[in-house]
């Protein structure tokens, strides 16, 4: 079914990754879980059975060589592989012990409650108050008041307020590409989701704002479970709590950023990390 | 040579005529049809010549030189015509000679070579008038009630003093007839179909028939008192009259109450003749037709355009943007999706003509006598919508230009990146919400570049047209001031049909030459003003809605 070479390994690599993690963590820790979870483009496979336990209230980085299906694995977690034709999923996947894809799940609720940042800065081309009252306005909030604390909120919250504060009703594509993509975060966190994630969200970036979006992440892993996808395993070992090393569609070694770091269990983690190849 | 060809200098040189060829082409059309049309409403000098005819006799002409031509010697010859002299080409003057009336053709050849002299005396004048084209002669006297009134001052500030009255008395008429008394026949038949639906409907009980009885008599009341103020001022305006000496030495009289005005271009200078084309050209645009469409304005034709166009981009714009938001968004991309693809291409290709015939059998036989028999009963057997009419013609072109619109729509739909849609759909929307707050706006540009090109091919349209609206000639406008005010049913006037009436139906060929010419370049103004406008309104939105280019 499968004729793509697979990595050579001692251990069973994904029962490792749950090991280590389920170690640590008890069950109210436990923000998502993945259970067994393959994906499939048409008839090709993307995932293999994936397992591994997301804690709450921290920053989890996927990093692997491009194609290795962070990305993918990512974007199931607010089912925005729903939008690719010919997509399939089995296994499950939970949020606070719920199945994401269960039948009776509203799409749209749940990526209310899992918000999404992108590679490239998307911003609406509407004012940018309009861009983060865009999903309150979608839930039907009307009162001006309510709109204009939460756009507040948000805004501080990604750390952009003092920079937009005097005109928050020029287009938003008029700011620069931080700043686009910390307005976007703003976007993400006025709706008040309880997971952020972050597709290589600094990748489009220059060095300076890098650096701000790594500082803003720092703060928001208070508030929300982060997620982040990234090339650049510098920011990895950076911003996040745990890592995932991912190699095309294996879950190849999970567990605190820290251990993979400086101990990888896995030959291919530590040639990865160690820029053997990748 | 080998390298000249290779380094594309020949391309260049290729293309660069080729753009080159297409642009003399249009400039030249365009300079074409402005001469042609905008030329003739320039007050000509009046020429009076000594002519000698084929009997040697030497007669008087007078009129306005109009253009000229050299036929070959033989031709003439050959028709049996002497000529003099012995040059091979002969050269031959069209002469505006008016006084269709009195002389029967208003436009003459003559033979260069038999013109003895040509003057221009200031006192010759050229009369404007509602009927029978212009009058060229010398004034002569002012009658007032078939006396002269001429001896106590000079002859031309006695013809405009009773020329001015002659034209408000004109105007009056003119409003009378046309609004108040159209107002009035417009209630009374409304009344007359109230009438008829109470009786169809079974309530003409007597306190019904009474009221609409009563409204009838107060309209007949009203309808009498201005019939009297009309008598009176046809009366009135028959009062006074003009003499004017025509070339063959004749005196006629002209009553003043058909008289538009009075020119003595021979006598003016450049700055009034400026006036005076300014006045032509305003008059060309802004009145009715007059004399099978012959004179007078087109105001009417360029009315029905316009509102034709713009009734057509109502109904076609929200039709095709839904088809193709359904097409690129919500069908399931396959084969039956790219056989509609393929069958919407097609039907921009189909021959205009043939939506008319589909217009006609389909809107206005099918949909319209449908209409009336379910909504209009009190007017059978006379049609109301089951007739061609301005509704229909709007749908039809609106059929025709349908492909356009979803084309266009499409590729703005598809142009739309798709960072923007999952960005709305990941903060909770859902496609619908995605579609109508973000993508549809952002495709708003799109859907005008395909309003534009719907416009740019609707305004030029006529054939089918021909089928389910267009007249020669519309005694009211679609939209007026009795209520409802935009009356779809009507039949209406247009441009382009303007052009094809005047320029093969008309009874007079050299009178309606330069009006096809004026009406072609009007045309081409609306068009163009039509889509400035939407573009314009593009543009707005583009920058609006930039999408990431950065």
């Amino acid at each position: 079914m499968n004729d793509r070479s697979k990595p050579t390994h001692s251990i069973d690599p994904d029962i490792l990754a749950q090991a280590s993690l389920t170690r640590n963590l008890g069950e109210e820790d436990i923000c998502l879980k993945v259970e067994d979870l393959d994906l499939y483009y048409g008839s090709k496979q993307a995932l293999n059975k994936i397992n591994m336990h997301i804690p709450r209230q921290r920053v989890t980085a996927f990093i692997g060589p491009s194609g290795c299906g962070k990305s993918t694995l990512l974007r199931c977690f607010n089912r925005m592989n729903d939008l690719v034709d010919g997509v399939r999923i089995d296994g499950k996947m939970l949020l606070d012990g719920q199945d994401i894809y269960a039948k009776s799940v509203n799409v749209a609720d749940l990526r209310r409650r899992i918000g999404m940042v992108f590679q490239k800065p998307n911003p609406f081309p509407k004012s940018i108050y309009e861009n983060v009252a865009y999903g309150l306005r979608l839930q039907g909030v009307r009162s001006r008041r309510v709109l204009d604390e939460v756009v507040e909120n948000a805004l501080r919250g990604a750390a952009l307020w003092d920079e937009v504060k005097d005109r928050m009703h020029d287009n938003a594509l008029g700011l620069s590409g931080g700043q686009q993509q910390r307005l976007v975060i703003a976007r993400a966190i006025a709706i008040e989701p309880e997971v952020l994630l972050l597709d290589e969200p600094a990748s489009a970036l220059d060095p300076i704002s890098t650096l701000k979006i790594e500082e803003l992440i720092y703060e928001l892993k208070t508030r929300f479970t982060i997620i982040i996808v990234t090339h650049n395993m510098q920011q990895a070992a950076r911003v996040s709590d745990y890592t995932a090393f991912m190699y095309v569609g294996d879950l190849v070694e999970f567990n605190d950023t820290n251990t993979i770091f400086t101990n990888p269990k896995e030959k291919m983690t530590e040639d990865y990390i160690t820029g053997r190849y990748g | 040579m080998r390298g000249w060809f290779n380094s594309g200098a020949p391309w260049i040189w290729l293309n660069a005529a080729a753009v080159s060829a297409s642009l003399i082409m249009v400039a030249g059309l365009l300079g074409l049809i402005a001469l042609r049309g905008l030329g003739p409403f320039w007050p000509t000098d009046i020429v009076e010549m000594d002519y000698r005819k084929a009997d040697d006799q030497i007669v008087r002409l007078i009129g306005e030189i109009r253009g000229h031509e050299d036929v070959p010697r033989e031709r003439l010859v050959a028709a049996g015509v002497s000529v003099p002299g012995d040059s091979e080409l002969v050269r031959r003057v069209q002469l505006k000679s008016g006084n269709r009336d009195v002389v029967g053709l208003d436009f003459n050849w003559v033979l260069g070579p038999d013109i003895i002299a040509e003057h221009y005396p200031e006192d010759l004048v050229v009369i404007e008038r509602r009927e029978w084209g212009n009058f060229y002669g010398y004034l002569r006297e002012v009658h007032e009630n078939g006396i002269n009134v001429t001896d106590t001052a000079p002859l031309w500030d006695v013809l405009n003093e009773h020329l001015g009255r002659a034209r408000k008395i004109a105007d009056e008429i003119r409003v009378i007839e046309r609004d108040e008394i159209g107002a009035i026949n417009y209630k009374l038949e409304r009344l007359r179909l109230d009438q008829r639906r109470l009786e169809l409907e079974g309530k003409a009980d007597t306190e019904a028939l009474a009221r609409i009885a009563a409204q009838e008599a107060a309209l007949q009341l009203q309808y009498e008192s201005h019939q009297k103020r009309l008598i009176a001022l046809y009366q009135d305006i028959q009062r006074d009259s003009v003499t004017v000496e025509i070339q063959d030495g004749r005196v006629v009289e002209l009553p003043l109450s058909k008289v538009i005005h009075v020119l003595r271009p021979n006598a003016m200078g450049v700055g009034d003749k400026l006036l005076a084309y300014m006045k032509n050209v305003w008059a060309f645009i802004s009145d009715d037709p007059r004399e099978a469409n012959t004179e007078g304005g087109i105001f009417p034709a360029i009315f029905g355009t316009v509102l034709m166009v713009i009734l057509m981009s109502i109904f076609v714009t929200p039709f095709g943007v839904i088809a193709a938001v359904y097409l690129r968004e919500y069908a399931k991309q396959g084969p039956i999706t790219r056989i509609i693809r393929i069958a919407v291409n097609n039907l921009a290709g189909v021959p205009s003509i043939v939506y008319g015939v589909f217009g006609l059998g389909f809107f206005v036989y099918f949909l319209g006598g449908n209409i009336d028999q379910l909504f209009y009963p009190e007017a059978q057997p006379a049609p109301i919508f089951g007739t061609p009419g301005i509704l229909w013609a709007s749908l039809t072109l609106a059929l025709l230009t349908v492909p356009v619109v979803i084309v266009a729509t499409e590729e703005g739909l598809a142009r739309i990146p798709s960072a923007i849609r999952e960005g709305s759909l990941s903060l909770g929307a859902t496609k619908a919400e995605t579609l109508w707050r973000t993508v549809l706006p952002m495709a708003s540009p799109a859907m005008m570049t395909g309003l534009i090109l719907a416009v740019a091919r609707a305004a030029g349209e006529v054939a089918p047209l021909m089928l389910v609206g267009v007249v020669k000639l519309a005694p009211t406008l679609p939209l007026d001031g009795n209520a409802p005010f935009l009356h779809l049913d009507r039949k209406f006037m247009h441009l382009g049909f303007h052009i094809y009436d005047v320029g093969s139906q008309s009874p007079n060929v050299e009178a309606a030459r330069p009006v096809v010419y004026a009406t072609a370049l009007l045309l081409v103004l609306v068009i163009v003003a039509l889509n400035i406008t939407a573009i314009s309104i593009r543009n707005h939105l583009r920058e609006k809605y930039r999408a990431l280019d950065n």
